[in-house]
């Protein structure tokens, strides 16, 4: 690239390139890709869970239809709309931190905080009602067979072969009988039940991370923090915050929406 | 030092920016998808069928998100190969996926 050509550009007096690089291109590619790398590991850590999902539910796919039916789907529903709304928000404030506005900025990612904390709060109060039905993992799981629904009955019913299970869906509380097959159907709830809470509480665990990071960018941009006269640290927030929605995308059918078969 | 990538504004000249449109266009149609999954689910279609219906509308959704929130699609070269990376990885893990599969077919003791 010729001098003219770079002043024509802009780049050449550019006051947020930084010395190794050599014009703002390859500044720009580098956070990208370094972003990027980033999001690659993060896919390998939750991919391993995903395979670990998969496996499971292609040995029990019987056990893990009747376990999904304890998931209340529209709370899902309405946390997935939630999760794709600050998305769009999100995309807002790198579009407005591109356009160096600086008042939309900090107003779409405001926006994008609450949205978040919504997310939470609506996360929250599932997990609350499966501490109350005793059905987080761990020494207190109870697990007893319900029989699904209104809409959840027009789906197939889940396939229980033993007797014992039969049984067992009588009661209210289970105590489980000598037989072993009983004890066998309640651990493989509990499996259904583990990675729900490893797949939800670490996606979970995503979000607050990205609030503390939009929050942090918040407080930067009010105080007009150098940094933040330059978009990218917006952008690769917002690349972030994006990889947290396509997990919700993925984790939202494979819990709350198994099909019968 | 030739971009095929239109920039109406001087704002920022090195680097595309995507227009609001764009992003409420793929926000619709990422509600509408979802509505779709939803929907889907109540439809029996046999098992394996509905699994890949729910799968593919969460791939197409994905791939919206990448492609045009993450800006990928305006992306250099190097973008794309390295946002691909990912993904592909993710194929090679589930192909463990054909140990499990295929245990059954030969009976070995011990395993």
């Amino acid at each position: 690239m010729s001098v003219a050509a770079a002043e024509e550009h802009g780049q050449h007096h550019d006051p947020h390139l930084q010395h190794q690089f050599q014009d703002m291109d390859q500044q720009n590619e580098s956070y990208v890709v370094g972003m990027w790398t980033f999001l690659v590991t993060e896919i390998m850590f939750f991919g391993a869970l995903f395979l670990a999902y998969t496996i499971y539910r292609r040995d029990y796919p019987d056990v893990f239809l009747e376990a999904h039916h304890h998931l209340v789907v529209w709370m899902g529903g309405v946390n997935t709309v939630v999760l794709l709304t600050s998305s769009l928000t999100m995309a807002m404030a790198v579009y407005y931190a591109q356009m160096k506005n600086r008042q939309r900025q900090m107003l779409f990612l405001a926006i994008t905080i609450m949205f978040s904390f919504c997310f939470l709060i609506i996360k929250g109060f599932e997990w609350k009602n499966k501490f109350e039905e005793h059905h987080v993992p761990g020494p207190y799981f109870e697990y007893k067979i319900e029989e699904p629904k209104g809409a959840e009955a027009r789906r197939a019913p889940a396939k229980i072969e033993s007797a014992a299970l039969t049984q067992m869906s009588k009661g209210g509380k289970v105590v489980f009988p000598k037989d072993a097959v009983v004890p066998e159907y309640a651990s493989r709830a509990q499996l259904f039940f583990s990675l729900y809470f490893a797949m939800t509480g670490l996606h979970a665990f995503h979000v607050i991370i990205g609030i503390l990071v939009m929050g942090t960018l918040f407080f930067m941009l009010m105080f007009k923090h150098p940094a933040t006269d330059y978009y990218m640290p917006v952008e690769m927030a917002g690349l972030y915050w994006h990889f947290v929605d396509i997990v919700w995308i993925f984790l939202f059918p494979l819990f709350y929406l198994i099909p019968g078969s | 030092m030739e971009h095929e990538l239109t920039h109406s504004d001087a704002a920022h000249p090195t680097h595309h920016i995507t227009q609001p449109k764009v992003y409420y266009i793929v926000y619709c149609w990422l509600i509408l998808l979802m509505a779709l999954t939803i929907g889907a689910s109540y439809v029996n279609m046999g098992g394996g069928l509905n699994n890949l219906v729910a799968m593919t509308i969460a791939v197409i959704k994905a791939v919206l998100v990448v492609l045009f929130f993450m800006q990928v699609k305006s992306g250099t070269r190097l973008t794309w190969m390295w946002a691909a990376i990912g993904f592909i990885w993710l194929i090679f893990l589930f192909g463990t996926l054909g140990d499990y599969v295929t245990r059954n077919w030969i009976s070995v003791t011990g395993w």
